[in-house]
């Protein structure tokens, strides 16, 4: 009998917890959209009623949703290429040679995943800056006039965008980098011997072999752009005029400064929606190319 | 072709693959300061006085060093006691890993009643995305009456199915004798778990712990919901409240900026492999 209890005696504590905080949320959430919940809530449950799915029609006719929805896909699409190209890239020089200097390399290209992003975009917002940063001075010196990084909403979308893309290369790049050991030495050296160059090597055996960690860095960093929130945050609060306002951001600011808690769970479930189904679209696009 | 002209051909080659593989390391060299600019200007503006901080052009290195901003950070403003409370915030994070630690060796160990709806719940919820539960999460912290607490701030990030998984699979690579050994010896079943399994786990546990560091250290999402009394304001939302000032003081900001960051690069300096062992094996943390 005692042996019996032994597994749940370990396995409990984490289960309670990962239910508590991993499961219970979700249906949390698909509740609480069905209603008007608000900050009144806590003085109240008599304050609470059912709406149906009022939130969700309100959410669909809401400028500001559509806007933050616009930016998330704009950033995802324009992110995800840009994340995946230039870790890829640097992967491949990284990996030409295994010398003490090249290794010792990659620790810079890392550096950026592993700190706080809130330091960092305090960084970033200081060389952002209009009037005494550095990247308007340099600017300065090839005689471009100040530049609005963070104010112009356009270019606050780039410039946020940025942060995140120096942010996310480095750890894409270790797992580039993994997977380029697993490239068979004797393809390389025979496409050599038949005289293929190094470009040709790279671009008709290496990529082609890398096909499962590209597409692996693919999916986590569409999904990464999706949740986008920190950079924005501290950078611009979701601004100007919600220009770099994310789906992330606009959840927050709808449940936590306006306390609209049945309202920004309606959209927090669109959110999972959208990202279940991209991640299935990916898994399937996956499933047909391993059938090959 | 004779002999002679083939490796002259070999070796212009060779000097050419040379020369692209210096081109290379150079425009790598290049490419791993300019990304690691940032936190060199970070340092170099912490101890520059105000003016200098602002001062245009500004200047590459300090000219006069002061150490006042870190001063000022601990004794005007409360940085002491965010410090203190991410540490601890740290700590009940190693909490969880010991928990983690456990339920891997539950599923990788025993065969249980409930053992596969358990393990798919594990796996089901490394794909939830946590602005999805920030919410609901808020409003059960809040209904256990945890918001504004420490443990409010560590507890919806305790525990992570992937790390649960990462465990598993590792333990799965114990050897079952062993632990018999040891429960034949007289051993009770915690004993084994801290004396046998755990040492055994070494590699995955430096990673685990390495990794639970930083992301409690850095943590923001839930100490910035969870904490509405300044008192448990963390390092990472006391800095996010700097923000406002940045037109006033840069310097003090990069100061701020770098006792939130300096530890960890310390920490990545020492364990480097395992932190990016560890962030090659979790992809998307």
């Amino acid at each position: 009998m005692r042996n019996r209890l032994v597994p749940y005696f370990f396995v409990t504590p984490a289960m309670l917890l990962l239910i508590t905080f991993g499961i219970l949320p979700i249906a949390v959430a698909a509740v609480i959209s069905t209603t008007n919940m608000n900050i009144s809530a806590f003085a109240s449950w008599n304050n609470v009623d059912f709406v149906g799915l009022d939130n969700y029609a309100k959410l669909f006719a809401d400028s500001d949703f559509w806007q933050a929805l616009g930016n998330t896909g704009l950033f995802a699409v324009v992110g995800v290429p840009a994340i995946v190209i230039l870790s890829l890239g640097t992967a491949l020089l990284l990996n030409r040679s295994q010398s003490w200097f090249f290794r010792s390399l990659r620790a810079f290209y890392f550096l950026p995943a592993i700190t706080a992003i809130v330091a960092i975009s305090l960084v970033w917002s200081y060389l952002y800056n209009t009037q005494f940063g550095l990247l308007n001075y340099l600017f300065s010196l090839v005689g471009v006039p100040p530049v609005q990084w963070l104010s112009d909403p356009w270019l606050a979308k780039f410039s946020v965008a940025l942060v995140a893309v120096w942010r996310g290369t480095g750890l894409n790049i270790i797992i580039f980098l993994a997977a380029l050991q697993g490239v068979p030495k004797e393809y390389l050296e025979a496409a050599s011997l038949d005289g293929a160059g190094e470009w040709r090597k790279t671009v008709s055996i290496t990529v082609p072999l890398l096909r499962f960690a590209i597409f692996f860095v693919s999916v986590t960093t569409t999904i990464a752009w999706l949740q986008f929130f920190d950079e924005p945050f501290v950078l611009t609060d979701g601004g100007p005029l919600g220009a770099t306002t994310s789906v992330s951001i606009f959840l927050y600011k709808e449940g936590f400064r306006l306390n609209q808690f049945g309202y920004a769970s309606a959209g927090s479930i669109v959110l999972f929606v959208i990202i279940a189904a991209i991640t299935l679209v990916q898994l399937r696009l996956r499933r047909a190319d391993d059938e090959y | 072709m004779s002999t002679e002209t083939m490796a002259g051909r070999d070796r212009s080659a060779a000097a050419r693959a040379t020369g692209l593989t210096l081109l290379i390391a150079v425009a790598l060299g290049i490419g791993a300061l300019i990304t690691a600019f940032p936190f060199f200007w970070m340092l170099a503006t912490s101890v520059k006085p105000q003016r200098e901080a602002i001062d245009f052009p500004p200047t590459i290195l300090p000219q006069q060093p002061t150490l006042e901003w870190y001063g000022q950070l601990f004794t005007e403003l409360d940085f002491g006691r965010y410090l203190i409370n991410t540490v601890i915030v740290v700590l009940i994070g190693f909490v969880g890993l010991l928990l983690m630690a456990m339920a891997g060796y539950a599923f990788a160990k025993f065969d249980f009643r409930g053992r596969r709806w358990m393990f798919f719940l594990v796996l089901a919820t490394m794909m939830i995305p946590v602005q999805v539960t920030m919410i609901p999460t808020y409003l059960i912290l809040n209904g256990m009456k945890l918001t504004n607490t420490l443990v409010g701030i560590a507890l919806p990030t305790l525990v992570s199915g992937f790390s649960i998984f990462l465990f598993r699979q590792f333990m799965s690579t114990i050897p079952t004798e062993m632990l018999e050994a040891a429960r034949l010896d007289g051993a009770g079943e915690f004993r084994t778990f801290w004396q046998i399994v755990l040492p055994m786990s070494g590699p995955i546990l430096a990673v685990q712990v390495v990794l639970t560091f930083i992301s409690g250290w850095n943590s923001f999402l839930w100490p910035l919901i969870i904490a509405s009394d300044q008192k448990l304001y963390t390092l990472s939302v006391g800095l996010a409240l700097l923000n406002q000032q940045l037109a006033v003081n840069p310097s003090l900001q990069m100061a701020a900026a770098s006792v939130m960051v300096v530890p960890i690069l310390v920490i990545f300096i020492i364990f480097q492999r395992y932190v990016m062992q560890g962030f090659a094996l979790s992809g998307l943390k």
